[in-house]
């Protein structure tokens, strides 16, 4: 249990939801609707009344391109994936049922009714893609290989967009570029029909997406230019026909039929859902503004509920009637994150750009998006090409009673505004309270709040640098709103450089700005220009103060790949590490700082304090992808941590975003304990039914989660003994700790097995002891204990050997601090 | 679920003085009547008593003026030369006039010649007034003296000549009837106590006292001279209270407001300055067409007179208090309709389903949730939105170009409304705050419209009064540019300079490098 763990990567959330096309489960009641969708290389099943994810199906080994339920089984789910395999689960326990290993990487996969044993997939073959149909033996046993495929259509598109299975079953239509190609199954015979690739008005006519009619012979297309075409008579070669539908002025990016055919659903990058009803074109409804541009529409089989998958990971959830019913969100992916990770204060929320012009703040215990902060407060207009306002730095006061935040909307001329939000506690909202146009005449590169108890308010001071070569401090002038508004207080530059980065110290005393290739410290007080410091090779690319114990150091990161840090005290380098630093993060509730660097196409993460060059961990390699934000979270509860080389996870989790935009965080626990942690989280209570034997497996289960427990808290009780306090003692600086008098009987006591720790450890087994005479009565109960005493037996065995290696020392210990200390005191 | 944003206005914030109290207070009078009189105006006066008739001295006459009359409903001309400040009594019923002659003359209101003339100065007498036992007459003339007169017997009591310069100005005590003050070019002021053969204090002003001025409560003394207001406590022996600096030339006139909360001074520079005589900062003030003289207020501060060197009576009256008349509720619907769906009492296991608030969205923003720029282009061109809220049709025009579409929307436009965009732009794009977005627009007109100039006068003629608008605001901002670089040259010596001057003067306290500052 104590052995030390390694330090693993572990993905928690920032998956792609749109993997693939949605699936609603087939229930009587709403309350019993799942939403199946692909995430990454997990199913992920949402309850469609609580929009809760109740389950997550692991097992692919790649990404998930295609969840199908089985056509003769509504319990069971089809998931392909790139790694070759198909899967059956019975999503409703999370079972895995079969794989069926096909061998080739699958980019989309189709189940009919029609064919009872076989499923279609579409598979690489050298350039092109086909379209081939799997047969799955029925053979009993769990992995299964599924060689036997027959080709049916040649040079598809990898899109599962765009293939389509109509009419049950008795013909495909595939589209790829200009060209349509219908195969009819029983006939065995193929149609293809081309389009030019732009019509007289300069139209572009390449094929995006198709979905075939239910129950007549009509297909639908989606074309680049936004137009959508009804294909009729497809069956003749020659005498085919095609109404078109045009109200899309991008794009068409997803076609679905309703179940019973009479009206067709579109969407596109306009962010509107469109219900086109029995093909006339005059009938349409809308649904605006959901978001962002749909990536797939999904219809439940009873067509109550339709659900659309956004291409910035959120699943909308639509009435039948075209009613916004639920949203299932989670880190929502902007198109490009300016702000960074930053942690909201009050909330411990994450903060990062959201939708365009917004702020998320995701929450990172329940995976779910909390709220999202309209910043621009302008129509977000969704449209390809067009330059629209964005957010570009965030940051908050050390309370969160402020936020800062910088938008920028670049065309022929910048437009900046820095705005400051309040925070209400009435309305438990930010409130704009003051707002700034152009603040700096250029980029805005770096923005951040005197850190300081916010107990007086004149403290407070937001520090912004521009790539107009100053850095600018703003402060509230008190005398026109009882809150105060902002304004400029000091301009600073230094020799014409750009600024790039800013930075107060922990006791807010001091600034350090770096110009390109200096750092520059002032006095926050009087604004004089104390110090400067340099490292010639390269610009700087991020600073920062050193906390706590190490506050007399600066840290600062080079382009060039140095890592330097120096000590403010006697104004001269420390020390330097060749380093390519692209992440430094310190933790605002330890020394400690984590440097992650990117070398050879591999991230690495270094942490250190920076009073040791020597860093604390090191991990190599531990991710393929470039870091490009990092944030330490600090935890509600310190973690147990087993290792000293990991104590600095003890008291905030690092939480850090890749290029792809997936969350990740590096935990020491094992891969079993964080499944077990989850999956009881995950149960569904609700659809197990309440039996004698579901009472009694639970009550074990109980009791047995509770000895983990207790475990535990042994366990961690002597580290805390051991650790902290004596590490406190011997690395507080020598001239602050009290006299050696003193300090002599605390430090020995630490030393020491206290009796109470004793006692506490014997206690639960003798608990357990009487219940085992006690309850005697019936088989079952017994093999219960029975177990249960297994599991205490390493409890004790631990107790023992802890309690047996002190008993020695005890003694000489006691001896020790019998004797005398007083001629300490005399020197 | 979002839904549509209306285009944000952006407000900018007023610049200047801000709206307080003092200046809805003091901006609360009608336009000015100016009244020509014969020469510069040394002294307004008013009558203590109702109807608060005033006397105005300028020249050799002194003219009596009612409330609201045009023309003197009395005057008094017998004088040889300039006569000097004429002063009520308390009562209102006898007025004192000193002259260049040197002789004092004592007047009734109603009659015509003078009840009694008191000679004695050699000189003439610039300051007369009545001390408050009201039979007794203090005065002060250009022979440096100072007098005391008895009026029943015409006969001066006691005289003091301790100044040494011209005696220009001075006031008695309203508290004691034996205590005046007079001030004079010797840079001092000195009060003077009838019972005594000398003066009793002394207070340096430093620069020749133009006008004093006592409270009513005799506790503080102002005194006005050079470009300095000093307020002195005269009850712990004149020291200086306060020393204010507010006006650029010299400081000839001083007044209390009826209630004795604001002081106001007149100046050279054709000012007048309110300030607070409790925090002593100037709380408004009023600009003149010239050179101030002399100031009066009337009480309940009902009229302010101003008496210029070119003769000029400027006489301002407040205007009536508003009426509460007007703001009168508009009929109340009838009760049947009022009372409909309140008196409903939701029950205890009802849930209560708030309504939400409907947004009404501008006719603009209409347009623009539908993607009809041209149409929201021209409706934000409508002239009340065009004339009387610009920011408007700036916003709206910044939010088509954010969407890509004012070229379209500027397009295919028919003469009249070119012009009219033209003109728009024409008066706006000077103004800061459009100016970004309006270059854009007329840089987008010119280019769509370029092929069809020549075509009609009218636009022609818009385009060159644009070209000529832009054309004087490149000279205008050139000349900003020259004084800045004059400026910055100028500060670039005078920081240096000031740099040593405050490491010389920290000990000298904090008053100096104030008074450095302001200069600056």
């Amino acid at each position: 249990m104590v052995a030390p763990a390694a330090l693993r990567v572990v993905r928690c959330g920032g998956g792609a939801l749109h993997g693939a096309r949605a699936v609603f489960s087939v229930g009587a009641r709403q309350a019993g609707r799942f939403l199946l969708c692909a995430s990454g290389d997990f199913v992920k099943m949402y309850s469609v009344a609580t929009e809760e994810l109740v389950r997550l199906l692991r097992g692919h080994g790649d990404l998930v391109t295609g969840v199908q339920l089985a056509p003769h089984n509504h319990l069971q789910l089809y998931s392909s994936s790139l790694d070759g395999t198909i899967k059956l689960w019975d999503f409703t326990d999370g079972i895995l049922i079969k794989t069926f290993t096909v061998g080739h990487q699958l980019l989309a996969l189709y189940a009919l009714p029609a064919s009872e044993d076989s499923v279609f997939v579409i598979i690489p073959k050298r350039d092109t893609y086909q379209l081939v149909s799997v047969k799955l033996t029925k053979a009993a046993g769990q992995d299964m290989e599924a060689k036997e495929l027959s080709v049916v259509l040649e040079g598809v598109d990898a899109s599962p967009k765009c293939t389509a299975f109509g009419r049950e079953g008795e013909y495909v239509a595939s589209v790829k570029d200009v060209s349509l190609q219908v195969y009819f199954f029983k006939r065995k015979q193929l149609n293809r029909f081309s389009l030019r690739a732009t019509n007289k008005k300069g139209g572009n006519n390449v094929f995006t997406c198709v979905a075939c009619h239910p129950h007549e012979d009509c297909i639908a297309t989606g074309h680049a230019d936004g137009k959508i075409r009804l294909w009729r008579n497809f069956n003749h070669k020659k005498e085919y026909t095609f109404s078109t539908l045009h109200w899309h002025h991008d794009k068409v990016l997803d076609l679905a039929f309703s179940v019973e055919g009479t009206s067709l659903l579109s969407g596109g990058v306009e962010s509107v859902l469109v219900q086109w009803h029995s093909g006339s074109d005059c009938k349409k409804d809308f649904l605006p503004r959901l978001g962002s541009a749909i990536e797939y529409v999904s219809i439940s089989s009873d067509g109550t509920f339709y659900c659309t998958s956004h291409t910035d990971n959120r699943i909308t959830i639509i009435n039948s009637n075209l009613r916004f019913s639920k949203t299932i969100q989670g880190l929502i992916k902007a198109r490009d994150i300016k702000t960074g990770l930053v942690v909201d204060p009050r909330t411990k929320a994450l903060v990062l750009n959201g939708e365009p012009g917004h702020l998320q703040f995701y929450c990172l215990q329940s995976d779910k998006q909390l709220y999202s902060l309209d910043i621009v407060q302008q129509e977000y207009i969704h449209q390809a090409g067009l330059n629209q306002s964005d957010l570009a730095r965030v940051a908050f006061s050390a309370q969160g009673k402020w936020l800062a935040t910088v938008e920028e909307r670049e065309e022929t001329d910048l437009e900046l505004q820095l705005k400051l939000w309040f925070f209400d506690e009435e309305t438990q909202s930010f409130r704009l309270n003051t707002r700034i146009s152009m603040p700096h005449e250029d980029h805005v590169t770096a923005m951040c709040f005197r850190d300081m108890d916010e107990m007086e308010d004149d403290s407070l001071m937001l520090v912004t640098t521009g790539r107009d070569c100053v850095f600018k401090v703003w402060v509230i002038l008190e005398d026109t709103d009882p809150e105060g508004n902002w304004s400029c207080d000091f301009v600073g530059s230094y020799h014409g450089y750009q600024a790039t980065n800013c930075c107060f110290s922990e006791d807010g005393s001091l600034l350090a700005v770096s110009f390109e290739e200096t750092v520059t410290v002032w006095d926050s007080s009087t604004w004089d220009l104390k110090c400067t410091f340099c490292h010639p090779p390269g610009k700087i690319r991020t600073i920062c103060f050193g906390r706590l114990t190490c506050s007399k150091y600066l840290i600062g990161a080079t382009d060039h790949g140095f890592l330097c840090c120096w000590n403010l005290l006697s104004c001269a380098l420390e020390w330097s590490a060749h380093l390519n630093v692209v992440v430094l993060q310190p933790d605002p509730l330890s020394e400690y700082i984590a440097a992650f660097s990117w070398l050879f196409k591999e991230s690495s993460l270094f942490v250190f304090k920076p009073n040791e060059p020597r860093p604390i961990c090191i991990q190599r390699k531990f991710c393929k992808e470039r870091i490009q934000f990092a944030a330490f979270v600090p935890r509600d509860v310190p973690e147990t941590i087993g290792s000293e080389k990991y104590l600095w996870l003890r008291r905030s989790q690092l939480f850090f975003l890749t290029d792809t935009q997936e969350l990740m965080t590096v935990s020491t626990k094992s891969l079993e304990e964080r499944l077990t942690l989850s999956s009881k989280q995950l149960a569904v209570e609700e659809s197990l039914p309440v039996t004698p034997f579901s009472l009694l497996l639970g009550k074990h289960r109980q009791q047995q989660s509770q000895e983990d427990v207790d475990l535990g808290k042994i366990v961690r009780h002597h580290r805390e003994q051991d650790s902290p306090a004596v590490k406190e003692l011997l690395h507080t600086p020598a001239h602050v700790l009290p006299s050696a008098s003193f300090l002599c009987p605390i430090f020995i006591n630490s030393l020491l097995v206290s009796k109470e720790n004793k006692s506490v450890e014997e206690a639960p087994a003798e608990v357990e002891m009487e219940s085992e005479g006690a309850e005697d009565d019936s088989d079952e109960e017994n093999t219960v204990t029975e177990m249960k005493q297994e599991d205490i037996m390493p409890t004790e065995s631990l107790g023992e050997t802890t309690h047996k290696l002190s008993k020695s020392e005890e003694k000489e210990l006691r001896k020790i601090r019998k004797t005398d200390y007083s001629w300490i005191s005399v020197f | 679920m979002a839904s549509y944003k209306p285009v944000a206005i952006p407000v900018v914030p007023k610049l200047g003085e801000k709206i307080t109290q003092d200046t809805l207070y003091w901006r609360g009078y009608k336009t000015p009547v100016q009244i020509k009189e014969f020469g510069a105006i040394n002294k307004i006066d008013f009558s203590p008593v109702p109807p608060y008739n005033y006397a105005v001295t300028a020249s050799s006459r002194v003219h009596i003026y009612g409330r609201y009359s045009q023309e003197p409903i009395k005057t008094f001309s017998r004088f040889k030369d300039a006569a000097y400040c004429a002063t009520y009594r308390d009562d209102g019923k006898l007025l004192v006039a000193g002259s260049e002659e040197g002789s004092i003359r004592l007047f009734d209101i109603s009659g015509r010649a003078p009840l009694r003339q008191f000679d004695g100065h050699t000189k003439a007498v610039h300051v007369v007034g009545f001390l408050s036992d009201k039979y007794r007459i203090f005065s002060g003339g250009d022979d440096y003296s100072s007098s005391v007169w008895d009026i029943p017997s015409a006969t001066e009591t006691v005289s003091y000549s301790e100044h040494s310069d011209y005696v220009r100005c001075g006031c008695a005590s309203k508290l004691n009837g034996d205590v005046f003050i007079t001030g004079s070019y010797d840079h001092t002021v000195k009060v003077f106590d009838a019972r005594t053969k000398s003066s009793v204090m002394t207070i340096e002003h430093g620069h020749p006292v133009e006008s004093v001025l006592l409270f009513p409560s005799g506790g503080l003394l102002v005194s006005a001279g050079g470009r300095y207001v000093k307020v002195w406590d005269v009850l712990k022996g004149g020291q200086l209270l306060v020393s204010l600096k507010n006006h650029h030339k010299t400081v000839t006139c001083l007044c209390l407001n009826s209630s004795g909360q604001r002081l106001l001074s007149g100046s050279l520079d054709r000012h007048v300055k309110i300030y607070s005589t409790t925090s002593y900062k100037v709380v408004h003030s009023f600009n003149y067409a010239t050179s101030i003289l002399s100031l009066a207020l009337s009480p309940e501060d009902e009229t302010i007179i101003v008496g210029m060197t070119n003769g000029v009576l400027n006489v301002k009256h407040r205007k009536p208090e508003e009426s509460k008349e007007k703001s009168q509720k508009k009929r109340q619907p009838a009760y049947r309709t009022y009372v409909k769906g309140r008196n409903y009492m939701p029950k205890q296991e009802d849930f209560y389903v708030s309504k939400p608030g409907r947004c009404i969205l501008r006719k603009y923003d209409k347009l623009l949730k539908s993607f009809q720029s041209s149409k929201a282009l021209d409706a934000v061109l409508e002239p009340h939105i065009r004339l009387y809220t610009p920011e408007v049709t700036v916003a709206v025009m910044q939010e088509l170009n954010r969407r890509g579409t004012l070229r379209s929307a500027l397009a295919g436009r028919d003469e009249k409304q070119i012009s009219l965009l033209l003109t728009f732009v024409t008066r706006r794009v000077i103004e800061p705050r459009f100016t970004p977005v309006l270059i854009t627009v007329a840089d987008m007109i010119t280019d769509i419209y370029q092929p069809v100039v020549g075509q009609s006068a009218l636009v022609d003629k818009q385009f060159l009064r644009l070209q000529e608008a832009i054309g004087r605001e490149i000279d205008y901002q050139e000349e900003l540019l020259e004084v800045l670089g004059m400026m910055d040259a100028l500060f670039a010596t005078l920081t240096e300079k000031r740099a040593t001057y405050l490491e010389e003067n920290k000990s000298n306290g904090l008053t100096k490098t104030l008074d450095q500052d302001i200069s600056i």
